[in-house]
């Protein structure tokens, strides 16, 4: 007894001291203390109770000191009450034990941390199981590395089959996070025992838990439509939980596997039913949860506006809304409107163009405008409200009103036109770029039925280089538009808008544009006519529709950042490369293929439409007649016809005008459509138009009466450049000289010109430059563009054309088989380009006699699935070679351009091409 | 999950910041100034802002920013449902949620928001549980705590976070067992000029305050059912048994809570319980407006109108207003040109009326826009929709219990376009 007493006291004194030495002010103290403990350590004494003495002691700038820290806390950190708490008998001290562990975010303590951590994994007590999930997560923040390596993840896995649903919930949130950062991001392996787990702990989790599991279970995809149903039936009950997270989260799930029903089985119909009221509710909510809803409710009401349709008034605006409400609630609005509720949301519409808010107001009298295009009963009483907007003189007001009223006139044309007086009175006010350019094509597009067309065009006229870019085309176009219409009195007007976009501009869209219809008016105003003057196609419906894949990628995200942005997440979220892109399940099953999704059709911008509308209507409107048998040497017939043309520069073929009238059309008509224009569509029509014209290259207005009209060939394995002098000038011409300046082929005349005779008044004399390419180069942009000098007794003059790449394709260019193959394969895939071409009824030995006249050559031509395989070769002076698959179908070739070495050739590669084939059917056509 | 929260106060200072996981810069939060810089109103504030690394989601609430950081893909809702349930958690704790309230009870703050997230996720957010963890400050604990050195963090570990109800605490015991519940119907409607709905519909709750000993099983069951078809529970309802049987069976939580919020849209079922005849004129080059405004009850099944708050927001031409009320009290505040008639009961014999004039700036051309008329009423025990209550019962105890049900109808978002 005694003896105990004494050894308990005696040791307490040891321990007791130890701890005052610990504690005591002086540093030399200190570090004799811990020397102490660590000596008493070393003989296997117990002075783990001084852990947090010892610690304290870290906080020192001597290193010894805390050498000794740390070799002690070394030896104890597996006895750390943290670890030694972790088996406490009370659950809930384990728990918070656990808890603590995660937040300790030092690797070497971490380690120590793994072996509590397991064993709270698999602990008796489900709130400590639950707790260790996250813990999991938390160290995996730390140390992804260890996490996987000590087998956590599969414990976790082991987890979501756990018997309580709040460890499910929580691992099934752990692992969700973690695999956000992990690159296999399949970590929840879905299977329908997992499933059916996760649906019975959905009763009984928390409304957080419910949230975790319900994104899990939209991951998952059924593998027939009774599961599909069944999922559907138990997350069902999820949609009246008063937390409005959880009912978006069952909004996805439910959404998602809609599309695994079939369409007409009463669940289905059932099924839509229920979701429109949830979806009511939200809007019920305060203002942040609103917004989240309505950004969801806007691709829900694209995917499926049947779900919705009835419910328009709750979108309708409250006057104390937050702007970000009221600008999403307008567009859903406008996406419900029917016929059936036009009238009242018109009114609505009215009433919000009369609020204080100058963005709403004018998304508001945008709606309107998009209302009378989508439901045509309503387009008369949608002008007239605009009217009545106009006549209130606000100005913004009047501005956006115009904009929306040219689309109106493109939707119903000539009906509404006697409201074109209304609105030019409202000229003056004006000062927006698109107001402007709106006002402008108005004015050109009904100049016959305006009076004081000419005066109204000619006022913007004055500060034409102070408009915007959008505004200098389309005043350009409706100028050109009212020559054609009034020819008599407007000549002086339009050479003065063609002047100014050809001469004074820096803008390559606005002087290609200006050329073209230079060149147009200049040689057939009849056809001029007919291109700019066509027929307009009728605009889309719908508007800013969301892209259909997309959509189906976004419905997968309801709820999710990705739906608030309506981009897919890989496109924003930092670090996401886990994330897989998502899709909607498609139907499978008895019922035969996927039912096709009854989508609206999608318009896209005026960008895409351009690429699409050069793609398909690149065909002449009638039936390309049948190739006639003299196919071969129809370039040499051009080649050697172009003397013999020169003298007379008109068009060489009409019909062919018709072909392409469409991507005329497009460029030139629908110009009012803004700067949507790029240069290398243009390109491609000059090329086109390169080759069947002589181009004026220098009218005579601009060089004292010396014009200069010309185009370039190769014959016989020589360049040429052809050009016609024509003195329109009183007084005869003579000392001709020409140079170019530097460009990207190197290309200079071999010859001086030789102009022997003085070139008197109306005459002409046609010239043919032979070229070589041996001078200096630089590049130029576009790549084939030529800048001339000609000089006469008169003056110097300058002027730039463009060369048809097919000039430089040399004799030599036939590449042998076997470098061929190995070449086609060293070609890396980011320098390949693919083009199509429609409407070429062309065998494929017919395209490649073709294109050989061309210096295009066929090295091999395989038959594969009864497609004709054609690889090519061609070589530029440059010593570039261009490799080519010309794939054949009957009626549609396809054609694959691969290149080596220079990319940046290519794109002009295309129209080439495309010019040679096309040349030929146009020569046969005529 | 949440990362970081930011309490930002109306003048855009930072006066609490709490992390979950790693420290988040608070120079996170200059693109959530920008964009309040941005919005006209405070309330304009967009709730979810994107910055390089971050998503910042936030909401507004007793004109304190709460503003969550979060860096993955969360859904943002999970983010905005839970700053909401801090702010109720705050204003249960300290009765009001204002920056002076947090600032005085940082330290409960701090250890309410640690025991509410779990490095990001939610762990106990259930205010059941989070009083056992941690006692709301009282006067008196306060002086118990300065005198004695105890603080008020629970001794005990809470033991709902183990049960199947964790919303609700075990061992309750009071001396007299009672059960209320408040059936409180808010109408949201627009009407338009000439006095037609343009829309209205109710929004419905039943809060209840249920102090009953042990662990009572209750149902509560209505007349008249069918008018909920848009319901949404507090997660102790059974939710079985209202889809079979349209009675609410549940085991309450312990004290306040919101056990059902319903959406009532049918029009025909929504009764407009007041009117105004309204004229709100200028007149083309007069410095002078019209303004008449009268009240007048209707299909309130002759209960009163009572608290009547009208304010209108006049155009911002006005200069000032000089108008007389026949009963109550008007403001005009000249800056930001609120108008605000406290109008008390309407008294169907002698409706009121607010009549006068408006004074425009000289010179200053007719104002575009017409303003609206908020309105703002109370009409106590009518629930607007019918709906009633037919009886309250309780299992699994065997005393018997006080039992109350109160009935009020509101103006939610009641607007007159003139």
């Amino acid at each position: 007894m005694t003896d105990s007493k004494y050894f308990t006291t005696n040791k307490k004194g040891e321990i007791f001291e130890l701890k005052a030495e610990l504690n005591n002010e002086k540093k030399e103290k200190r570090k004799e203390a811990v020397k102490k403990v660590i000596a008493a350590m070393t003989v296997g004494k117990d002075v783990s109770s001084l852990f947090p003495d010892v610690v304290n002691c870290m906080q020192t700038d001597n290193l010894e000191l805390k050498k000794l820290v740390y070799l002690y806390l070394m030896n104890y950190a597996k006895s750390h009450p943290l670890c030694t708490d972790c088996e406490d008998p009370n659950p809930l001290i384990r728990a918070l034990a656990v808890r603590t562990m995660g937040c300790i975010r030092v690797d070497k303590i971490t380690e120590y941390l793994c072996e509590p951590l397991r064993k709270c994994l698999k602990d008796e007590d489900p709130y400590v199981r639950k707790t260790a999930a996250v813990c999991v997560a938390k160290l995996h923040d730390i140390n992804a590395q260890m996490v996987e390596d000590q087998g956590f993840l599969d414990s976790l896995r082991d987890l979501i089959a756990d018997s309580n649903p709040m460890v499910v919930a929580n691992a099934v949130a752990a692992l969700s996070e973690i695999s956000e950062s992990h690159p296999n991001s399949n970590l929840l392996d879905l299977n329908p025992q997992n499933i059916n787990k996760l649906l019975t702990a959905l009763n009984e989790c928390t409304e957080w838990g419910q949230i975790f599991i319900l994104d899990c279970l939209s991951n998952y995809n059924p593998k027939d439509e009774r599961e599909a149903q069944s999922i559907c039936e138990r997350v069902t009950p999820r949609l009246s939980h008063a937390n409005s997270a959880v009912v978006l989260s069952a909004v996805k799930v439910l959404m998602k596997f809609l599309e695994l029903l079939p369409k007409d089985s009463d669940y289905y119909i059932t099924l839509l039913k229920k979701l429109s009221p949830p979806l009511v509710t939200l809007l019920s909510g305060e203002p942040e949860v609103q917004y989240v809803a309505l950004r969801n409710i806007n691709l829900i009401v694209q995917k499926r506006p049947e779900i919705l349709k009835q419910e328009i008034k709750v979108f309708f605006v409250k006057y104390n809304d937050p702007i970000y409400v009221k600008l999403e609630k307008l567009d859903i609005m406008i996406r419900l409107a029917s016929q059936a509720n036009i009238a009242q949301v018109l009114a609505e519409l009215k009433e919000y163009a009369t609020e204080v808010d100058v963005d709403f107001v004018r998304k508001a009298v945008r709606a309107i405008g998009r209302c009378a295009i989508k439901v045509e009963q309503s387009a008369e009483r949608c002008v007239s409200t605009l009217l009545d907007l106009i006549q209130t003189k606000v100005n913004y007001v009047v501005q956006e009103a115009i904009v929306v009223i040219r689309d109106i006139f493109r939707k119903y044309p000539n009906k509404y036109e006697s409201i074109i007086a209304t609105l030019c009175e409202n000229l003056d006010s004006l000062d927006e770029p698109d107001a402007r350019a709106a006002m402008i094509w108005i004015v050109g597009e009904y100049a016959e039925r305006i009076d004081n067309a000419d005066e109204l065009l000619e006022s913007f006229l004055e500060g034409f280089h102070d408009e915007s870019t959008q505004v200098q085309l389309t005043l350009l176009t409706a100028i050109v538009k009212l020559f054609l219409k009034k020819p008599s009195e407007t000549q002086e007007l339009v050479q003065q808008v063609l002047s100014l976009a050809t001469q004074d501009s820096d803008n390559p869209d606005l002087r290609d544009r200006g050329y073209i219809y230079w060149r147009l008016l200049s040689t057939d105003p009849v056809t001029a006519k007919e291109v700019v003057l066509s027929e307009k196609p009728l605009i889309s419906e719908e508007t800013d529709l969301i892209e259909p894949t997309l959509l189906d990628e976004l419905i997968c995200h309801i709820g999710s950042l990705a739906s608030v942005y309506h981009k897919p997440p890989n496109a924003f979220v930092e670090g996401s490369h886990g994330i897989h892109r998502k899709h909607l399940p498609i139907q499978h099953g008895s019922s035969g293929p996927a039912a096709p999704v009854d989508q609206p059709q999608v318009i896209p911008s005026q960008g895409d439409l351009l690429g699409d509308l050069l793609n398909l209507d690149l065909g002449p409107p009638v039936n390309v007649p049948q190739v006639c048998s003299m196919q071969m040497g129809a370039v040499d017939l051009l080649g050697g016809g172009l003397d013999s043309l020169v003298s007379d520069p008109i068009i060489i073929m009409h019909p062919t005008l018709c072909g392409w009238k469409n991507i005329i059309y497009v460029l030139l008509s629908n110009s009012w459509s803004g700067p949507g224009l790029i240069s290398v569509d243009f390109l491609l029509l000059l090329a086109v138009l390169n080759f069947c014209v002589l181009q004026v290259w220098l009218p005579a207005a601009k060089a004292k009466g010396l014009e200069i009209s010309g185009t370039f060939s190769r014959r016989q394995g020589h360049m040429y450049m052809d050009m016609s002098f024509t003195n329109k000038a009183l007084q005869h011409m003579t000392d001709f000289a020409i140079q170019f300046n530097k460009n990207s082929f190197g290309m200079i005349p071999t010859t001086p010109l030789a102009v022997h005779t003085p070139l008197m008044p109306n005459q002409s004399i046609d010239i043919s430059l032979p070229l070589n390419t041996i001078g200096p180069v630089m590049k130029m942009d576009p790549l084939n563009n030529l800048q001339v000098a000609v000089k006469n007794n008169i003056d110097v003059f300058y002027f730039s054309c463009l060369i048809p790449l097919s000039i430089f394709f040399v004799e030599d260019g036939k590449m042998e088989r076997q470098v061929f193959l190995a070449t086609w394969k060293d070609i890396p895939n980011e320098n390949e380009l693919q083009y199509q071409i429609k409407e070429c009824h062309l065998n494929a030995d017919t395209v490649s006699g073709k294109l050989q006249n061309n210096n295009i050559y066929t090295i091999a031509k395989r038959n594969v699935e009864g497609q004709d395989m054609l690889y090519q070769s061609l070589k530029l002076t440059n010593g570039i070679w261009i490799l080519a698959e010309l794939r054949i179908q009957p009626g549609n070739p396809n054609y694959t351009v691969k290149n080596t070495l220079n990319e940046k050739v290519c794109p002009n590669l295309w129209p080439v091409l495309y010019n040679i084939i096309w040349m030929q059917l146009w020569m046969y056509y005529s | 999950m949440i990362h970081s929260l930011f309490l930002v106060n109306s003048s855009g200072d930072i006066f609490l910041e709490k992390h979950w996981k790693s420290v988040v810069s608070r120079s996170v939060c200059d693109y959530f100034f920008e964009a309040q810089e941005r919005a006209s109103e405070p309330e304009n504030v967009p709730p979810v802002i994107p910055t390089p690394h971050h998503y910042l989601i936030s909401v507004l609430r007793h004109r304190i920013y709460f503003v969550a950081v979060i860096q993955s893909e969360v859904p943002p809702l999970f983010v905005i449902e839970f700053l909401h349930r801090v702010v109720d958690t705050f204003q249960d704790y300290f009765g009001l949620c204002t920056e002076a309230a947090i600032k005085d009870n940082v330290v409960v703050v701090y250890e309410l928001l640690e025991e509410m997230l779990d490095n990001g996720f939610p762990l106990a957010t259930e205010s059941n549980i989070l009083k056992e963890l941690i006692k709301p400050p009282t006067i008196l604990r306060t002086v118990v705590n300065t005198i004695t050195g105890s603080t008020n963090v629970g001794e005990q570990l809470p033991t709902g976070q183990l049960s199947v109800v964790p919303w609700r605490r075990t061992g309750v015991k009071y001396t007299n067992n009672e059960a209320y519940f408040d059936v409180v119907e808010e109408i949201d409607a627009i009407i338009d000029k000439s006095g037609s709905t343009i829309t209205a519909e109710i929004q419905g709750v039943i809060d209840a305050c249920v102090k009953l000993t042990g662990m009572p099983d209750l149902t509560l069951s209505f007349m008249n059912p069918r008018l909920l078809d848009d319901v949404s529970f507090h997660p102790c309802v059974r939710f079985k048994r209202w889809e079979a049987e349209r009675i609410l069976s549940f085991i309450p939580p312990d004290g306040n809570f919101r056990l059902l919020s319903y959406h009532v849209s049918s029009q025909n079922l929504v009764a407009i319980p007041v009117y105004v005849k309204h004229n709100i004129t200028f007149r083309e080059g007069s410095s002078q407006g019209r303004f008449e405004l009268t009240l007048g009850p209707k299909q309130t099944m002759g209960k009163a109108v009572e608290s009547v708050l009208v304010s209108s927001q006049l155009p911002r031409g006005v200069l000032n207003a000089n108008l007389n009320a026949s009963q109550g009290t008007y403001t005009f505040d000249p800056v930001t040109k609120l108008l605000t008639w406290d109008v008390g009961k309407i008294n169907p014999q002698k409706l009121p009326s607010l009549k006068g004039s408006m004074s425009l700036q000289a010179g200053a051309s007719k104002p575009d826009e017409n303003p609206t008329i908020i309105i703002q009423f109370k009409i106590q025990q009518m629930a607007i929709s019918g709906l009633k209550v037919n009886r309250l019962d309780m299992y699994g105890e065997k005393y018997k219990p006080f039992k109350g049900i109160k009935y009020m109808t509101k103006a939610g978002k009641f607007q007159v376009r003139t």
